[in-house]
């Protein structure tokens, strides 16, 4: 599980890396419209299925204009332990009331509910992986503070994402080692790990030590500087837009509903 | 707490409380800037990282038992660093292991990070030890933080989604559900925090001294006006919040309906809520918020005939596969034609 985690860090990593359409635009406008995207999905009331189902097209938008390989991410929404899914599933188990019946089954409120918890669950999952997927976390880093974030805690950010590689893989080792020698499961309780968090610890603050000294002598002063400069431009500002007025489009509109319509007249 | 269960007004009622905590702590911070402490910031937020790969074999259950996060940071860092470490922790986890999701995300820095730190650390820890504390003394005093800690994040994740409406689950039930994992993931957390404090402290006193002595006499006294400032925030935005809640027709009426089950009672109650439903249209972020609700319970509410069930129901049905087909062959031909060019 834990190699698994570590892995995926590091590829997502290297996705963010890629060079298309999507990875070109600037990080403040990913994030706009990321953030925008998932105030609008939760913003549907507790029964709404129908109205979300359009909303799944700009998942599959940034998938094939990022040229994100769609197995991965979804592999990963699943594999998320969702605290979603766990609260979501005592919907049906308390609401037992009949809301709508479907070709003669009736379907209680809590099943919709359910479903629309899921649905909720699947778009604002997929869109904020694809968010650091198509984005480098020092891009998500420097759009933070170009919005107003305080430097302390973007450099704070920045540090973080540097050190966890490192320091995982310290931790990796130990793990390793721990359990290479132990036999039938012996020394794999509290008492052994917290003396192995300890250990960490010490070697966590010596390394911090020795990072601050490197960094004094390169001129450090208390802030980062980022050599890559990024600013906004008309492909930006026309991206933000038409993902609002898409959003405002298939939030105000009954766009199954029309589809069905379509679909009904074709046919008979 | 996950996105799916959250309504936009608590999300960004939570978002907001968050944000405003990140610059107090970040102002606290920068006006006795110790350089020093921003390369050890860093790497300890790794740390939690690194920690949490290490796992040991002890019953654990629970959504997001973060071991050894909050507690142990506030006593090596102090509270407001403590808190900015929290916080840059959870948005990694947030962006990288979809970890709940961007909009709960100022729910989860607040769970797991207000009250280890500014309600555990500085009200239960502090007074209890001091520098020669013995360390008997250290474990119970972070056992009791800790399981005070968590049952605070539990209960307001219980609070979360409660004013969502988003989740069935009745206030009781759910509280008694998180309410005793969440003790028992309070329990460990303080036990191997307080493990890990006497660990080090054997080893090499003088790190957790100097982390005692570079903390601002002051201190206290500005987490005691912090705390009171959160307190007022809580009871306004509480107020706030119960006020949309109850100003929104669906859940009160639908609760109602429940309990009574008589629909004379609805119709009375619907002719008090005109101003009140006007009211919420013109504050809420999306106008409609209720349209489309609205008219499916009334759908539910009238029991038209089988024949017109089934005929929203094919055309519902349609309509989706439609739409599905659509977004799918829209995918799919953006990957054909960037296969072919390149």
């Amino acid at each position: 599980m834990f190699d698994n985690a570590y892995f995926n860090l590091g590829y997502l990593d290297t996705l963010s890396y890629g060079n298309t359409v999507i990875h070109r635009l600037d990080p403040r406008a990913k994030l706009l419209a990321t953030l925008a995207f998932i105030v609008t999905i939760v913003s549907f009331p507790k029964h709404e299925i129908t109205g979300l189902l359009p909303f799944l097209l700009f998942p599959v938008l940034l998938f094939s204009l990022g040229d994100i390989p769609a197995k991965f991410i979804l592999k990963k929404v699943l594999y998320v332990s969702s605290f979603a899914v766990f609260i979501g599933v005592f919907n049906p188990l308390f609401d037992r009331q009949t809301a709508t019946s479907f070709f003669g089954l009736s379907v209680s409120g809590g099943w919709i509910s359910f479903l629309s918890i899921m649905l909720k669950f699947f778009l604002t999952i997929t869109v904020a992986l694809l968010l650091i997927a198509t984005t480098s976390f020092p891009g998500v880093c420097h759009a933070l503070q170009k919005m107003g974030m305080p430097e302390i805690f973007v450099s704070q950010l920045l540090f973080l994402y540097r050190y966890i590689f490192v320091l995982v893989e310290e931790a990796m080792k130990i793990v390793r080692a721990r359990d290479m020698r132990s036999f039938g499961g012996r020394g794999l309780g509290v008492k052994p790990a917290i003396n192995l968090f300890g250990t960490l610890f010490l070697r966590t603050v010596e390394r911090a030590e020795r990072v601050y000294q490197a960094m004094l002598s390169r001129g450090f002063t208390g802030r980062l500087n980022t050599p890559r400069t990024y600013c906004l431009t008309i492909a930006d500002a026309l991206f933000v837009c038409l993902t609002i007025f898409f959003l405002y489009l298939f939030r105000t509109q009954d766009i199954v509903g029309f589809m069905g319509r379509v679909s009904m007249r074709v046919l008979g | 707490m996950a996105d799916a269960l959250l309504s936009p007004a608590v999300g960004a009622t939570f978002w907001a409380g968050t944000l405003g905590t990140i610059a107090y702590c970040s102002k606290k911070l920068k006006e006795n800037l110790d350089e020093k402490l921003i390369p050890l910031m860093g790497v300890f937020g790794a740390f939690i990282f690194a920690a949490q790969m290490i796992n040991f074999t002890i019953p654990a259950t629970g959504s997001s038992g973060h071991l050894g996060g909050g507690l142990m940071l506030a006593i090596v860092l102090g509270p407001h660093a403590a808190f900015i470490v929290m916080a840059s922790v959870l948005t990694v986890q947030a962006l990288f292991f979809a970890d709940g999701g961007l909009l709960a995300l100022g729910c989860n820095i607040w769970n797991l990070g207000i009250y280890p730190c500014f309600i555990a650390y500085p009200l239960i820890y502090k007074p209890l030890v001091k520098p020669g504390s013995s360390s008997g003394r250290i474990m119970v005093a972070s056992v009791i933080s800790g399981v005070i800690g968590l049952q605070f994040g539990a209960f307001s994740v219980v609070l979360q989604t409660l004013l969502s409406e988003r989740s069935e689950l009745p206030f009781n039930s759910f509280l008694l559900l998180m309410q005793p994992v969440h003790l028992a993931i309070g329990l460990a957390e303080g036990f191997v925090t307080a493990g890990v404090i006497n660990f080090v402290r054997a080893a090499r006193p003088e790190i957790l001294e100097s982390a005692y002595s570079a903390r601002p006499v002051s201190a206290a006294i500005s987490i005691r006006k912090f705390l009171a400032g959160i307190l007022i925030a809580t009871v306004v935005i509480g107020g706030a919040l119960s006020w949309f809640a109850s100003s929104n027709p669906d859940g009160l009426e639908w609760s109602i309906r429940k309990l009574v089950g008589s629909p004379g009672l609805r119709e009375a109650e619907r002719s008090a809520t005109p101003a009140l439903t006007s009211l919420q249209g013109k504050t809420a972020l999306l106008p409609d918020y209720n349209f489309r609700q609205s008219g499916e319970q009334t759908n539910r509410g009238v029991d038209s005939g089988p024949a017109s069930h089934y005929g929203t129901s094919v055309s519902g049905i349609a309509g989706a596969g439609l739409v599905l087909f659509v977004v799918l062959l829209i995918g799919m031909m953006i990957r054909s034609v960037r296969r072919k060019s390149f």
